[in-house]
């Protein structure tokens, strides 16, 4: 068994995992955290972004300064943001036979997969993960889109070039696979070959193993997926999350005795308690709001905004802030908003419940009847002619460099009395805000990541008991900037195994066992003998049959009748006569008992020497050998077949048969 | 009636406490003691029977026998029906009540059999000891040495009583005798009964037999001498574990008198949990320590790092113990103020994940610790006692912006963060009592400075414990601090006022209870949120008046209403300008609002506001204080004339009178009380003219009975002054104060009530089952 790691991102995994002649890509997720390197995409022609100075080198150079441009003493690529793909190196991903989703922020980098490798595969994933996820792409394609830019650099990506550069883009990885946002057919094509599935559902791949997805409880339709063969067992635990939000709770006990344990999708905030973050970001758009500032939240068009809205409609009353309008700005806006009403099975209790009611299951459906929150597929249209200020702004991209996002931080950056507030932890904000300084407006990081931290994951482990667990490598110690925070690690026994990007892992479990199936007939005519209590055995003459993984012993043809006179050939002919059957052995041979057998049996100068398997018993002076092992017994001895004769009744003393 | 076959238990119950009331009298017992007390209590009784399986039966066996058991005749009697083996397994019940009833019964009848008439002889020696005292002391030495823990408990908590309740010179006796015994208890593995042994000694040292002892005690054993019993705790403290020994020093510390060396042992069990942190978390080797030598006891070393619950656990304990003994004039002295600032602030560190320890105890322990609220709070509890002392400058500013870390965290739970809030009070409070200042120090200005922001986010937290602590931290600090510039600077700088303001219409009672409060405060020190127009200067303080009595009208909840009635009292008592304008006006809309109230709180504080009314017109209240002589102070007539009909317009009376028959005891005599004082000032000046016999004294006096009766529909109607005075003669208000005065369950308690109970438990047998008091 092994695993390809093909993604460095411990949130954003893509692994490949070869388990019994099946080939099963576990997510396919998209590092973006590339785009931080390339200038904002405005979406109103920006003065000041246009007017950056290029950048030369030390020595005055300038052949770069339509590439590369400076901000604030940070250098910023001026092209069509790229995204990191996962490595297509290390693998021919022409022979995955499928991909398992297990949420739909893990799976952006499916059209480069399916559509550039030639995969001739199946996508599983859960209803709302192809839904919200298809909304997650679309958004990002139109992000991308609205803004063409003509010129598109590659000559920083030279790796004699790149060496030069400034932090961080000369630190930068595998530039050269860097590839532009796929475009909307691309998406389309990837999603046709995803075929949907829901919770508990048994999926057989081949008739070699059965996989299925579980609520994990990290957003709409997140699942963690189990991988199980007849005697083995691996979970891929990835996103998932333990506190009551909006998601179905997460189903640990399914979990439980697996062999190996993928643990990937943790929190990337493991300081940090949501509910502490939440309190903070209510206080500060409070703090904001009242005193006549704008408040601006780059996030994702779908997940932790559903519980914001929520807390939002428990505190804007008590907080004085009913008066304020709350706008949402998304191509897809009004299809996440409504989307998350419909999927009522995949929620919480509490939320499953209210539907039966009926009433909506998230309160954002109220915000809307009241006015208090509106959404606008983009700033263009109805939104200038609602406009009122002071505001707060939901919108995209949270890395700050394509979508509405940029045009509100252009208009807001310069008044101390806006605030921009981030509270998706993808992206390192003061990475993001590079290119907007200076800045005015105040910034107040809460990230807010539902999934599990590491006091939760020692707690999972200790209940599901796995023998082995597999991490990437960030979660094998602590992290560089706290190296005394033992706590921030996963800390089980055995040590996790941890993997890197472009690694490839042996798992450390061999199989064992295989099912077959007898057939009724067959098992009738079997007649146990116990050889010992407890223990029966039988011999079994049989044809194993095998087909699609399933292996089924079938009785043996009946020998062929002898039919009169008749010399015509039959097809049972073919098959040869069943052998008289030779008894068969069992036991063991105790060496020092065996030597003194054979020498009171006469032979002389007899050396034992002790193998790594067994032993060989030497016996010089008939020049022969002796090879005894667990499971098999040699007698090496040169063209005298009357000896060997001899030492194999003497070694059958030994052995019991039947 | 115990006859009957289907007596039920509680009946049975009750029968068995009511002998024991009558039996107490020796007179009585003699009467009873022929047939009922061997039915009740002796083995043809419930004993055994299937009515014993019943808690309550069990429990009025042994409370009759409580009660009964006064005299020595009863201690006969006891012998004889075989009770006491029947208290001593009922020691074990499963009926916690009854278990605990037993042993108290138990040191009951050890202490009745020990005094008596020769009790002066009685010395330690246990051969003079009566045979019930020997057989119950006997059954207390086997549970000692039994092997089982619940029966060395049962001992041990009898001791505990004994040495608790019982101050006879015998009690040193019974400690000469089973001192060995319990000496003996430390030699196991581990200690049984741990808790319990830890009270007995402290209950032995408290009582001060071995002080006692004298002569008798040395030439007996080591043991019952001072040294022995002292020998015997410090042997205790350093078998027992780090977390069992705590409340043990901490109890030692405590005593009077003890030797040092024991006072300083167990003050190291105290102080060692924090010593280890201490010398964990030093950053560099040499740092001074808590425990001069003794740091990294390996025990407790070994205790902090053997479980997060047991390192947690420990920690909490050493730092509460050390809370209540900060406060107390016997703490050890020298007490150690710096090394513990040092320590409680780097546990704060490693709790929220700041430190950064070199050391592996470190690590673990910061691995431990982060994020946990228990020991946070505890820290910070004690961080807050701490107060009380000084420290060097450098630390001193540790612990303001470890408070202040933790003010700002978001991380910070509401119990957290309230602890933080009380904790950065004191420290605010105490770091500005320099002498001679006037104002703040310009480290406190700082602090101030850094803490309004983050005080101003709290106001908007969505959490309303968090958003309730801040508005408390706020009214302290402005009470103390409401006029030294500095403040007033920084406070009005900010939005806090405004913010405070805006926290009236909160949606949670508490929180605007809280604001009402501190806007009353903001608002006595002329804190306002922005300045008032030069146009209107009581503009912003008329809305502000016009908001509470909103609040007052039509708040639902109780608690901002009683806020409001608090701050509207103490506006009219310190003669606020916009109130003093037209106080009439002003208690008449308070007093309107305050009679419809059904909160007994806010009728409550009505009345105290009337009586400050009251006081200002017609001069203060006597002195309080019950034994003080002083002359009745007199008003002239014509003052009183004017203040009754003042009074009246604000129809005073009718609030006073309705209160007067209030549901509710405490405004009923609160109302007994002014309109006391109301008659008595009335009294010293006899030149008012009375209408006692005017019609309309009659029909005031009509509609009283009626709301007396409970009809309070009809109202009194406008008063004159003279029927006023003739109405507060009339009735009998002394008294109503006397009844008043008893305790609310005092007809339940009176004869007349427990024989109506008795009557009503025969006559109607089933159907209306007695209550058992």
């Amino acid at each position: 068994m092994k695993l390809y790691c093909l993604s460095g991102h411990p949130t954003l995994p893509c692994n490949v995992l070869k388990f019994k002649s099946t080939t099963i890509m576990l997510d396919c997720g998209l590092d973006m955290t590339s785009t931080l390197n390339f200038l904002p995409l405005p979406l109103v022609q920006s003065p000041r972004l246009s007017n950056l100075p290029g950048w030369s080198l030390k020595d005055g150079n300038a052949f770069l300064d339509k590439e590369l441009k400076e901000c604030s003493g940070h250098v910023f690529v001026d092209s069509v943001p790229e995204f990191c793909l996962p490595e297509t190196e290390l693998i021919d991903l022409s022979t995955v036979d499928v991909i398992l989703i297990s949420n739909y922020h893990c799976m952006m980098a499916l059209p480069y997969i399916t559509e550039h490798t030639g995969f001739t595969g199946t996508v599983y994933a859960t209803e709302p993960t192809v839904q919200i996820g298809r909304l997650l792409m679309e958004e990002l394609v139109n992000f991308i889109e609205r803004v063409p830019k003509a010129q598109s650099a590659s000559l920083w990506k030279n790796k004699d070039i790149q060496r030069l550069l400034p932090s961080p883009l000369k630190d930068a990885v595998e530039v050269s696979t860097w590839r532009r946002c796929y475009t909307m057919q691309e998406v389309n094509s990837a999603l046709s070959k995803i075929q949907l599935v829901g919770y508990s559902q048994k999926i057989e791949l081949f008739g070699a193993v059965q996989v299925t997805p579980l609520s994990s409880g990290y957003a709409l339709g997140s699942s963690n997926w189990i991988i199980q063969s007849h005697y083995e067992k691996v979970s891929y635990v990835s996103g998932s999350s333990l506190l009551t939000t909006h998601p179905q709770p997460m189903d640990q006990a399914s979990l439980k005795n697996s062999d190996v344990l993928i643990l990937t999708g943790l929190t990337q905030i493991p300081t940090a308690n949501p509910d502490g973050m939440v309190g903070e970001f209510c206080s500060n758009l409070a703090l904001t709001v009242r005193n006549g500032g704008n408040v601006l939240v780059p996030c994702y068009p779908s997940g932790v905004i559903y519980d914001l809205l929520e807390c939002l409609y428990q505190y804007i009353d008590s907080a004085g802030l009913s008066s304020i309008p709350f706008y949402f700005i998304s191509p897809v806006a009004n299809s996440s908003l409504e989307f998350s009403q419909i999927f009522a099975e995949w929620l919480c209790h509490n939320k499953q419940t209210k539907v039966y009611l009926p009433e909506p299951p998230f309160p954002h459906a109220e915000l809307i009847q009241t006015n208090k929150l509106k959404h606008y597929p983009s700033i263009h249209g109805d939104f200038s002619n609602d406009f009122r200020q002071p505001c707060v702004v939901f919108t995209g991209h949270p890395s700050l460099r394509f979508g509405d996002v940029v045009h509100f931080m252009e208009l807001w950056g310069k008044s101390s009395l806006n605030t921009v507030i981030f509270t998706e932890p993808d992206f390192s904000y003061l990475e993001a805000l590079a290119p907007y300084q200076p800045l005015a407006m105040k910034c107040i990081y809460c990230p807010i990541d539902t999934r599990l931290n590491f006091i939760q994951v020692s707690k999972l482990l200790k209940e599901v008991q796995p023998l082995h667990v597999v991490c990437p490598e960030q979660y094998a110690q602590p992290p560089p900037a706290q190296s005394h925070r033992m706590d921030l690690m996963i800390d089980c026994q055995p040590p996790a195994m941890s993997y890197r990007r472009a690694e490839v892992l042996a798992l450390p479990f061999k199989r064992r066992y295989e099912k077959i199936e007898i057939m009724p007939e067959l098992a009738d005519s079997l007649v146990p003998m116990e050889i010992k209590p407890g223990v029966s055995l039988a011999t079994v003459s049989a044809v194993l049959h095998t087909k699609d993984n399933k292996h089924v012993l079938q009785p043996p043809p009946r020998p062929a009748q002898p039919t009169g006179g008749k010399k015509r050939k039959r097809a049972s002919d073919d098959i040869p006569d069943c052998k008289v059957l030779k008894p068969l052995l069992s036991g063991s041979i105790p060496v020092e008992q065996f030597v003194q057998t054979l020498e009171k049996h006469g032979f002389s100068d007899i050396k034992v020497e002790d193998t790594a398997k067994g032993h060989i018993v030497l016996l010089q002076e008939a020049e022969t050998l002796i090879q005894i092992e667990e499971d098999s017994t040699h007698i090496i001895c040169d063209n005298d077949e009357m000896l060997r004769v001899r030492l194999r009744d003497l070694v059958l003393k030994f052995l019991q048969k039947f | 009636m115990l006859k009957s076959q289907d007596l039920s238990s509680r009946i049975l119950s009750f029968s068995l406490r009511l002998a024991g009331i009558f039996a107490a009298q020796e007179n009585c017992f003699q009467y009873l003691q022929g047939e009922l007390l061997p039915t009740l209590f002796g083995e043809a009784g419930p004993l055994g029977g299937a009515a014993w399986t019943a808690p309550t039966v069990r429990s009025g066996w042994v409370q009759g026998l409580r009660t009964l058991a006064r005299h020595p005749s009863a201690l006969r009697f006891l012998a004889a029906c075989g009770a006491v083996d029947t208290i001593f397994s009922l020691q074990g019940d499963s009926s916690l009540f009854v278990a605990s009833a037993a042993g108290q019964l138990l040191v009951h009848v050890l202490d009745l059999a020990m005094r008596g008439p020769a009790e002066g002889r009685r010395g330690p020696r246990a051969r003079d000891w009566p045979a019930c005292a020997q057989k119950i002391v006997c059954h207390i030495e086997d549970s000692l040495c039994s092997a089982a823990t619940p029966q060395v408990t049962q001992a041990l908590n009898v001791l505990t009583t004994v040495f608790g309740h019982c101050r006879g010179l015998w009690t040193q006796g019974l400690w000469v005798r089973l001192s060995p015994l319990v000496a003996r208890l430390l030699e196991k593995d581990p200690v049984p009964a741990s808790h319990s042994l830890v009270d007995l000694l402290l209950s032995v040292a408290r009582s001060g037999p071995r002080g006692a002892a004298g002569g008798v005690g040395r030439s007996s054993s080591v043991l019952s001498s001072d040294r022995g019993l002292w020998e015997t705790l410090a042997q205790t403290l350093s078998h027992l574990s780090p977390t069992q020994a705590g409340p043990l020093a901490l109890g030692i510390l405590k005593l009077q008198d003890c030797p040092q060396a024991l006072r300083t042992q167990a003050f190291g069990i105290l102080l060692q949990p924090l010593a280890c942190v201490l010398e964990a978390a030093a950053q560099a080797p040499g740092t001074p320590g808590l425990l001069e030598g003794a740091a990294g006891d390996s025990m407790t070393v070994d205790t902090l790092l053997s479980s997060k619950s047991a390192c947690v656990g420990l920690l909490c304990c050493a730092l509460a113990h050390l809370g209540l003994l900060q406060p107390l004039p016997q703490r050890p002295s020298p007490w150690p103020q710096v090394p513990l600032l040092g320590a409680v602030v780097t546990i704060l560190r490693l709790c929220s994940g700041s430190a950064a320890p070199t050391s592996d105890v470190g690590g673990r322990l910061c691995a431990i610790l982060v994020g946990c609220g228990r020991v946070q709070r505890a820290a910070l509890d004690f961080l807050g006692a701490l107060s009380q002392g000084t420290g060097p400058q450098e630390l001193v500013t540790q612990v303001f912006s470890i408070l202040l870390e933790y003010l700002m965290s978001p991380e910070s739970s509401s119990m957290v963060l309230k602890k933080a809030f009380q904790a950065t009070l004191r420290w605010l409070l105490s770091s500005s009592k320099t002498p001679g200042c006037c104002d703040l120090d310009p480290h406190t200005q700082q602090f101030l400075r850094e803490l309004l922001p983050v005080l101003q986010k709290r106001l908007c937290s969505p959490c309303w414990e968090v958003r309730d602590s801040g508005l408390e931290f706020l009214t302290q600090m402005t009470r103390q601090w409401g006029g030294r510039t500095g403040f007033r600077q920084a406070l009005l700088a900010s939005e806090v006022p405004e913010l405070t303001r805006q926290l009236l219409r909160d949606p949670e009672s508490y929180v605007r209870a809280s604001a009402v409060t501190a806007t009353g405060q903001l608002s006595g020190w002329g804190l306002r949120a922005t300045p008032a127009s030069p146009e209107r200067p009581g503009a912003q303080q008329e809305s502000l008046l016009g908001e509470l009595l909103h609040i007052l009208s039509t708040d639902s909840e109780g608690f901002p209403r009683r806020a409001a009635m608090q701050v509207c009292t103490e506006w009219l008592r310190d003669g606020r300008a916009d109130v003093a304008e037209d106080p009439e006006r002003f208690v008449a809309g308070v007093l309107q609002a305050a009679s419809r109230d059904l909160d007994w709180e806010v009728r409550a504080q009505g009345l105290e506001l009337a009586l400050v009314f009251l006081e200002q017109l017609l001069g203060q209240r006597g002195s309080r204080c019950p034994y003080s002589v002083g002359l009745p102070e007199t008003a002239p007539p014509g003052v009183l004339a004017q203040a009754l009909q003042v009074l009246c317009r604000v129809q005073l009376f009718e609030f006073a009178f309705r209160a007067l028959f209030d549901c509710d005891r405490p405004v009923a005599q609160k109302s007994c009380d002014l309109l006391l004082f109301l008659r008595a000032k009335a009294a010293s000046c006899g030149s008012l003219q009375e209408a006692g016999d005017s019609p309309s004294v009659a029909s005031v006096e009509a509609t009283l009975q009626r709301w007396q009766a409970g009809e309070q529909g009809q109202p009194l109607g406008y008063l004159e002054p003279g029927a006023i005075v003739a109405v507060l003669r009339s009735v009998d208000l002394e008294g109503l104060r006397d009844t008043l005065a008893e305790s609310s369950d005092h007809v339940e308690k009176s004869p007349q009530s427990l024989l109506q109970d008795v009557l009503a438990a025969v006559g109607v047998l089933g159907e209306n089952e007695a209550d058992c008091y």
